[in-house]
């Protein structure tokens, strides 16, 4: 038993995480013939929250996305359950990884998040500004424009072996390197 | 009545269990995401390659054996619509989703699941995904070729 709790509380091997990602595809084809599609709830919760005269916002959210906005609040509480029950916070960034980002000036340590996110003046500042609300603004337009995100296109789409969905998944590439390549670099050096 | 707070439960299970592997997969980290994106390890490529293959193995078997879910219809994997010529909309769309994707260090799911983290400031980037679905909805029409 303690062999089990230790082996959970440890971070997982890739190839135990990737599969048990896969396993979302038959969890949901197979209960109700659902498709694992996160970015989707965006639009019902911009349904339900700002529907407006917007034809794109005008449909029964309720009717069609009660079951995906439940898997969200899921996500939420597995969140929640994994930081207090499962990990105490212990990142196993590679070396090369941790040299890199120490360089642009943020610290890195055991946590899986840095500590920017809880740091209030930097949230309210004009770059935690561009890094939160740029960046969560990208999210919902470029996945709503993209018709999906991770994992609608990388995942779902890909095991279906659909054309327009590695299409994306060369965008999330092209934008991510981007930013990460040219922006995230100079950011937080003050 | 029963069957419906069953199927709520269900997917409420599915999400916890998303949330978990999320996190335990270290998925949701910000630095993950960077490593990936700089090519400093195999780990993130493990994890989307590893869910691709079996995900391709579950699809191929719903196909192949014409499978039904519970309720006895038969499963649909829904094939990503063509838009135009060149479906540019999935190349430009997925370029801006990935800029926000490295800026945050999150996709949408795990958005949520830091949220659940106890990251508050996962409250700002959901409202501004959310003003960007809006104003993806206002130009949708001339958008949408």
């Amino acid at each position: 038993m303690q062999a089990l709790v230790d082996w959970i509380s440890q971070p997982w091997p890739w190839y135990v995480s990737g599969f048990l990602i896969s396993l979302m595809i038959p969890l949901l084809a197979l209960f109700e013939g659902k498709p694992f599609g996160v970015s989707r709830n965006f639009r019902h919760l911009c349904a339900a929250i700002l529907p407006g005269k917007d034809q794109y916002l005008k449909y029964d959210w309720q009717r069609v996305g009660w079951w995906n906005l439940t898997i969200l609040g899921g996500a939420v509480l597995g969140g929640w359950v994994a930081t207090i029950f499962l990990v105490p916070d212990q990142l196993h960034l590679s070396e090369a990884a941790t040299h890199l980002i120490q360089g642009w000036g943020v610290s890195v340590g055991k946590a899986l998040s840095p500590t920017f996110f809880m740091d209030t003046n930097f949230v309210l500042s004009a770059k935690g500004l561009l890094v939160f609300g740029v960046g969560g603004f990208l999210i919902g337009f470029g996945t709503r424009y993209a018709e999906g995100c991770t994992s609608g296109h990388a995942i779902a789409g890909l095991s279906n072996l659909q054309f327009p969905s590695l299409l994306a998944v060369i965008g999330f590439f092209i934008g991510g390197l981007l930013v990460s390549w040219f922006v995230l670099p100079v950011l937080f050096i003050n | 009545m029963k069957t419906q707070i069953f199927r709520v439960l269900y997917y409420l299970m599915v999400g916890v269990f998303f949330g978990i592997v999320m996190t335990k997969s270290e998925a949701v980290s910000w630095f993950r995401i960077q490593e990936m994106f700089h090519f400093k390890s195999f780990h993130m490529y493990g994890i989307i390659g590893t869910a691709i293959g079996f995900g391709a193995l579950f699809s191929y078997l719903i196909r192949r054996f014409k499978a039904k879910d519970l309720t006895g219809t038969p499963i649909y994997l829904e094939p990503k619509a063509p838009h135009g010529k060149y479906n540019l909309r999935y190349l430009l769309g997925g370029i801006l989703f990935g800029m926000g994707w490295a800026l945050t260090g999150a996709c949408p799911g795990p958005v949520f699941v830091l949220l659940g983290h106890g990251f508050g400031v996962m409250a700002v980037v959901i409202l501004a995904a959310l003003v960007g679905t809006k104003v993806y909805a206002r130009f949708h029409d001339r958008l949408a070729a």
